[in-house]
């Protein structure tokens, strides 16, 4: 058998490396933001089960598609009288 | 209580690249509780869902430091925790120095309401400083959608499936909020992430109170519920309005119930849009079944009506 | 080498469980988590009388079972705290999936088992079928003959367990009312000296690091499941040289120094018993006895049993004519007790092995006297004299041997 390459103790794992797994390629719809249609009011940011929104001095600007699952809860929790997101099929 | 923005603006502390299904109910409640307080927090999660899907090795999603042992023992690992830093902080030897740390144990409806109750009822009754939000989505998901003490009456799972004789789960579910606050500790509540005001205000108030507390918080599973991924939020709201899972709160024995919803909607209505519930609405069998089940809600929610503001 | 000046010492008279207790105060561990089961009670009942006089600055946490005993313990040591428990029987059963991932995840806790059989039916006497089924748990395990031993080996678990080269947890056994609740002579070292040599516990890691956030206990799947486990077993082996290490800085301190074995008469044996535990000090009479009459018999006592010392043990018992290996519990395979089969695999790539039998004796506390063990060496001189005799049975069952059908 090779040598195994050294391993933290009993599996240890610096906290928060997951951020370098990309989840972007899950996706089969891609949320679309329409930035002039967006107020800010965050409702995405909060519900995104995968820390995706992207906010910059209380501004929705964007998302994160390393991680982005596609899922649609931003669409859907976007108020309706906004709409500033919607979703795309993905390019294969 | 902090706005969406100054949230926002604080660092995130369960990072994307988890393994969690796209549309999981489970982390909007993770990170917001996370950012409820101003102390640093160290956490533990019973085996589940959230605990595999956010630590395959060698990626973790936990900004905070964070261990997981097994199954039902997440109050009992906590308690080990927060005991050892009491110890420590007394000799002056946490690393780093003396910081205000806050504990948290995560578990599923599993972990929580059925095989680490006993774990956690013990470790409500000894009276430790810690934080135990039970997500609750009403089956042990992690292997597959079977049964637990947490499942809705007559919703089908693998091992309650809705079968020709048998339809579904046959018993109430488990009144676990009722159960912990019966140990009287100082706060137990009932949340939901789509009341994310509610939530984030419960856990301020839970992680500023010295001594055990307690949040149940409903989350969508769109696997175990046959549901679309981007409806998760949507269920969880139903859950509210339809005043299955009420938004209420026991502190210092005083009930408090949070949200009360002008007309609130038929079970039928939100059932009607999970395949979990498809075969009752079938036949008439399962249209009485439904009756039955509304029935038992509205007596539930008019038991919490009347108990609203009174000390138990 | 050890600078470790020699302790002052009180002579006394403890019951093995007292002096586990009072070896635990002079130690002082940060986190005791902690549940009652018979024979071990009195060891967590003295425990919680020192943390009530102040006498310790342990948080104690009184859990609602042995599993939430042992999962405190991995959270506290996982928090970077010394911890420490005490069980028996049922007790470490209900433990078992926690003893896994307590070496699993390399914590150095430390547990005190009072050996007791496992239930069906219940009984609340001595054999070593509880800490033997832990036998494949990834804890150190070291046995005690004596009140003495158990107090030693105690104080040096604690070094053992957590030694860089190590970091595993460790399992101090003792033998249920024979021992712990048996009062013999013992020599108590000075506090101070106990404090000196166990010294002050510095982990490599804490999780109360908030500055440096660790997730432990994480997911490994197919790709680096093997290779943890692969180091996982490295410091089991790795810890035999620490266990002898620290016997012998221990002997400095205490003038008690111990090793792997203890081997009793065994050098010019032709006929060995090898036994764990209490029972050894049974087998030594019978020993002397024959040794009285010009018969070439000894004793192999190990005390290490986890990591095996095969080696060791091989050279003890090479070029012996016949081996009797004395189990206190059975496998329930048909082939004997687990000291027997770890004893005979041992021996086997030697080219001047013995011939080798098991006996299971003591079961739930059946006596085992020195007209047994007599009996055990008399059947070992025949195998020797090239006799047949029987690979494995049990004996010393009791009086209802003859009313209860089968035996």
């Amino acid at each position: 058998m090779k040598e195994c390459k050294p391993l933290a103790l009993g599996g240890d794992l610096p906290g928060g490396c997951a951020d370098d797994y990309e989840t972007g390629s899950w996706r089969k719809f891609l949320p679309v933001l329409d930035r002039d249609k967006c107020i800010d009011c965050l409702i995405c940011w909060v519900q995104c089960p995968d820390s995706c929104i992207i906010v910059e001095d209380g501004k929705m600007v964007g998302f994160n598609f390393e991680h982005c699952k596609g899922c649609g809860i931003c669409d859907e929790v976007c108020p309706p009288k906004v709409k500033a997101i919607r979703m795309i099929e993905e390019e294969s | 209580m902090a706005t969406l923005k100054e949230l926002a603006a604080k660092e995130e502390l369960f990072t994307g690249g988890h393994r969690l299904c796209a549309g999981c109910g489970i982390p909007p409640i993770v990170r917001l509780i996370l950012k409820s307080t101003d102390a640093r927090i160290v956490a533990t999660t019973a085996t589940g869902c959230l605990e595999v899907a956010s630590s395959i090795y060698p990626y973790s999603a936990w900004k905070v430091p964070w261990m997981h042992s097994a199954f039902e023992n997440a109050a009992a690992t906590i308690s080990g925790v927060q005991t050892a830093y009491e110890v420590l902080k007394k000799q002056d030897r946490l690393p780093g120095g003396d910081k205000e740390i806050k504990f948290v144990a995560f578990g599923g409806d599993g972990g929580t309401y059925d095989i680490g109750f006993q774990a956690l009822s013990g470790a409500l009754e000894r009276g430790h400083n810690f934080l135990y939000v039970c997500y609750d989505n009403g089956a042990y998901m992690n292997t597959g959608i079977q049964r637990s003490s947490a499942s809705p009456q007559w919703g089908n799972t693998t091992t309650s499936p809705a079968g020709a004789v048998i339809p579904g789960k046959v018993q109430w579910r488990k009144d676990l909020t009722r159960i912990v606050a019966a140990h009287n500790v100082p706060y137990a509540a009932q949340a939901s992430p789509h009341n994310w005001r509610d939530l984030h205000k419960k856990a301020e108030k839970a992680l500023a109170i010295n001594g055990p507390t307690f949040l149940n918080v409903v989350s969508a599973c769109p696997l175990g519920w046959y549901t679309k991924g981007q409806d998760s939020d949507a269920h969880v709201k139903y859950a509210v309005e339809t005043c299955y899972w009420p938004l209420y709160e026991i502190e210092e024995g005083v009930l408090k119930v949070n949200y009360k919803p002008k007309n609130k909607m038929p079970i039928a209505d939100w059932f009607k849009m999970q395949g979990r519930f498809k075969h009752l609405f079938k036949d008439d069998e399962g249209a009485a079944k439904l009756v039955q089940i509304q029935e038992r809600v509205d007596m539930e929610w008019q038991r919490l009506l009347d108990l609203d503001g009174m000390r138990l | 080498m050890s600078t470790a000046k020699v302790a002052k010492q009180t002579a006394t008279g403890l019951t093995g469980n007292s002096a586990v207790a009072y070896a635990m105060m002079q130690i002082n561990p940060d986190v005791c988590g902690a549940y009652p089961i018979t024979p071990s009670t009195t060891v967590i009942e003295e425990f919680s009388s020192y943390v009530a006089d102040g006498r310790v600055d342990t948080g104690l946490i009184t859990v609602e079972s042995e599993h939430s005993a042992m999962s405190a313990c991995i959270g506290a040591a996982s928090a970077g705290a010394r911890a420490m428990s005490a069980t028996s029987s049922q007790g470490l059963a209900l433990m078992w999936e926690m003893l896994y991932i307590a070496s699993g995840m390399r914590l150095p806790i430390v547990l005190c088992d009072v050996n007791r059989a496992l239930s069906a039916p219940i009984n609340i006497h001595c054999d070593h079928s509880d800490t033997m089924g832990a036998r494949d748990s990834g804890w150190i395990q070291l046995y005690s003959e004596t009140v003495q031993e158990a107090y030693d080996n105690m104080i040096q678990a604690v070094r053992i367990a957590e030694d860089k080269r190590v970091q595993l947890p460790i399992m101090v056994c003792l033998d249920g009312f024979i021992t712990s609740h048996s009062i013999e002579n013992i020599e108590l070292l000075d506090d101070e000296s106990v404090q000196d040599f166990v010294g002050e516990y510095k982990p490599e890691r804490s999780l109360l690091d908030v500055d440096n956030p660790l997730t432990l206990g994480a997911t490994a799947l197919q790709d680096s499941y093997m290779p943890l486990k692969h180091q996982q077993s490295n410091a089991m082996k790795a810890s035999k040289e620490v266990v002898i290490e620290i016997g012998k800085e221990f002997g400095e301190v205490s003038g008690r120094s111990y090793g792997l074995l203890e081997e009793y008469d065994l050098d010019d044996a032709e006929v060995a018993i090898v036994v764990l535990s209490s029972s050894a000090g049974t087998v030594k009479d019978a020993v002397d006895k024959l040794r009285a009459e010009g018969k070439k018999v000894g004793v192999l006592r190990p005390r290490l049993f986890r990591p095996f010392p095969h080696k060791e043990i091989a050279k003890a018992l090479s070029g012996k004519k016949a081996v009797c290996v004395l189990d206190r519990a059975d496998s329930m395979d048909g082939f004997g007790g687990p000291l027997f089969k770890d004893i005979r695999a041992a021996l086997y790539a030697d080219d001047n092995r013995p011939k080798i039998i098991g006996r299971v004796f003591g079961l739930g506390g059946a006596d085992f006297n020195v007209d047994n063990a007599l009996d055990v060496i008399g059947e070992t001189i025949k195998l020797a004299a090239g006799e047949d005799v029987e690979l494995f049975r049990y004996i010393g069952e009791g009086q209802n041997a003859q009313t209860i059908a089968g035996c």
